[in-house]
């Protein structure tokens, strides 16, 4: 006689009275292919941990979000945010969809030369720009969104021996009713002090005042922010225009859009929370066309959404290691892929879901990485089935600021692997290996 | 260590412990032990007779076991 299916046993205390807000318990739903490909496959062929990127997910992506702004506004551009992911082949897929470049540092300036893009068609922002760097900037003709007055007097003192007009924005940091405020960066728009840098620009006649830029936060979950931001750049654009006769090309919405992760202490999961790209288009777009902008000056709205654009993109696939019982009767799963790798858990109650299972059974468990650090923990408590030593778990909406913001703490970072359009797979970052750090570590001779 | 006389096991798996109100849900393979635990079958008894039906290697039962047993424990269904 064949012998029955084995699950191990289970036993779970019923705690009637309590459901939680989406009724007693939610169904797990398991990830056994992304785009078609078998995660199982993926990882026996290209290793455990695992970062995939989807490039259908990226261009449909764009393409959602160029639609919501193209048909609520005249002319619309996107720039890559590189520091979300700078990954090349990542960003010459955006380059290819019509999107400049916005950079934050010389290394992704000059990665953002090495993709192919034009000088002007790269926004360099961010509050560290070395003179040299300015120097740089300004021979390419790129975009110089000034971060404070200090760079504003460099720029001005390198325009006076230059040939080329320097091309520049400022960045302005304003209340726009939500907490946290960036104010660490750019000009202050309630204070006077935008106005003041801008007043500064034109008077001196040595830069070309191209646009004007804010970003107002990160993870934004009220497009109403956006619309009181487009707002006031909008008034500045217009006492411009009235003071100086003076019509910017465009103005910057920098991104923050939120993602569809959930944020640690939401109430709810970030599917229900974030806002479409319709919602943020329409809060940026009515701001600017209901403005007193001219009609025929109305700038080119820029937007650097990196988030939005690329989490969902992203997967990473791990394997459980171990499983344990902590003292307290919490099991604790352990997996090879941790804090090192998924930066991002640090924030988000990352979805962990199994590649495959075999029982609905779950239990409050734990998700330990495999660093040796007790911060190494991927979710502190989640519904999750009983999964042994070697079957595959995976983490999806990865593709934002993991691939960037990673540590290389005590292992080798992983493959990182494209799936394009055509489910062809390609390796776009070649796992670490001891050669990666030996040819730049440098022995001195009386330690040979 | 054996279940306590006051824990009352439902056909369905549905566990009631009297002296606490204490109440739990089990799964079939999860009934069965605790089933055998009560008619006092010991540990190797209880591999024995899961092996015997189910398609599972001894070992990987035993550890699921002891696991099985220490939430019982934790869950204050067992006495001396």
């Amino acid at each position: 006689m064949a012998k029955l299916a084995y699950e191990r046993p289970i036993i779970n205390r019923i705690s009637a009275g309590i459901p939680d807000k989406f009724g007693m318990q939610s169904r797990i739903r398991p990830i056994p292919q992304i785009e078609g490909l078998s995660v199982e496959e993926l990882m026996k062929k290209h290793g455990s941990p695992l970062f995939v990127l989807s490039e259908k997910t990226i261009r449909d992506t764009f393409r959602s979000a160029l639609k919501a702004f193209e048909t609520r506004y005249p002319s619309v551009q996107f720039a890559w945010s590189y520091k979300t992911n700078y990954l090349d082949s990542v960003c010459r897929i955006f380059h290819q969809e019509g999107s400049w470049a916005e950079v934050v540092s010389r290394f992704e300036y000059e990665k953002a030369l090495a993709n192919g893009v034009p000088g002007n068609q790269i926004i360099f922002n961010g509050p560290h720009k070395t003179r040299d760097d300015l120097e740089v900037a300004i021979e390419n003709d790129s975009l110089i969104h000034i971060d404070h007055f200090d760079e504003l007097y460099t720029l001005l003192e390198i325009a006076g021996k230059s040939v080329t007009k320097p091309k520049v924005a400022i960045r302005v940091n304003m209340d726009t009713g939500i907490f946290p405020r960036w104010e660490r960066f750019g000009f202050n728009y309630e204070n006077g002090e935008a106005w003041d840098a801008l007043n500064r620009i034109m008077l001196s006649g040595k830069l070309d005042l191209v646009g004007l830029h804010t970003h107002i936060g990160t993870y934004i979950l009220a497009p109403s922010a956006y619309g009181m931001a487009a707002n006031k750049l909008a008034q500045l654009a217009i006492n411009l225009a009235r003071k100086y006769n003076h019509h910017i090309q465009y103005i910057d919405m920098g991104g923050g859009f939120a993602s569809k992760n959930t944020l640690k202490g939401a109430y709810l999961p970030g599917t229900d929370t974030c806002p479409t790209f319709d919602e943020y288009a329409d809060a940026i777009t009515s701001a600017l066309i209901n403005s007193e902008i001219e009609p025929d000056h109305m700038p080119t709205l820029f937007l650097e959404s990196g988030r939005a654009l690329i989490d969902d993109a992203g997967y990473l696939l791990g394997t459980v290691v171990a499983n344990k019982r902590l003292p307290d009767g919490r099991r604790a799963t352990i997996v090879d892929a941790g804090v090192n790798l998924l930066f991002t858990s640090f924030w988000y109650d990352h979805q962990v879901v199994p590649a495959v299972i075999s029982s609905q059974h779950t239990e409050n468990t734990t998700i330990y990485g495999p660093l040796c650090m007790n911060i190494d923990i991927l979710r502190d408590a989640v519904m999750f089935p009983l999964l042994r030593p070697g079957e595959r778990i995976v983490v999806p909406r990865v593709g934002a600021y993991n691939m960037t913001q990673w540590m290389q703490f005590i292992t080798y970072r992983p493959n990182i692997v494209l799936i394009d359009t055509e489910q062809r797979i390609h390796v776009i970052r070649e796992q670490e290996n001891q050669n990666t750090f030996q040819t730049s570590e440098r022995i001195p001779q009386y330690l040979k | 260590m054996r279940i306590k006389k006051s824990v009352a096991v439902s056909e369905n798996g549905f566990v009631f412990d009297s002296s606490t109100g204490d109440s739990f849900n089990l799964n079939s393979i999860g009934r069965e032990i605790v089933e055998l635990m009560k008619n006092g079958s010991e540990q190797s008894e209880i591999t024995q007779k899961i092996v015997e039906r189910y398609e599972v290697e001894p070992a990987i039962f035993e550890q699921n076991l002891m696991d099985f047993q220490s939430m019982l424990k934790q869950f204050n269904l067992m006495e001396e």
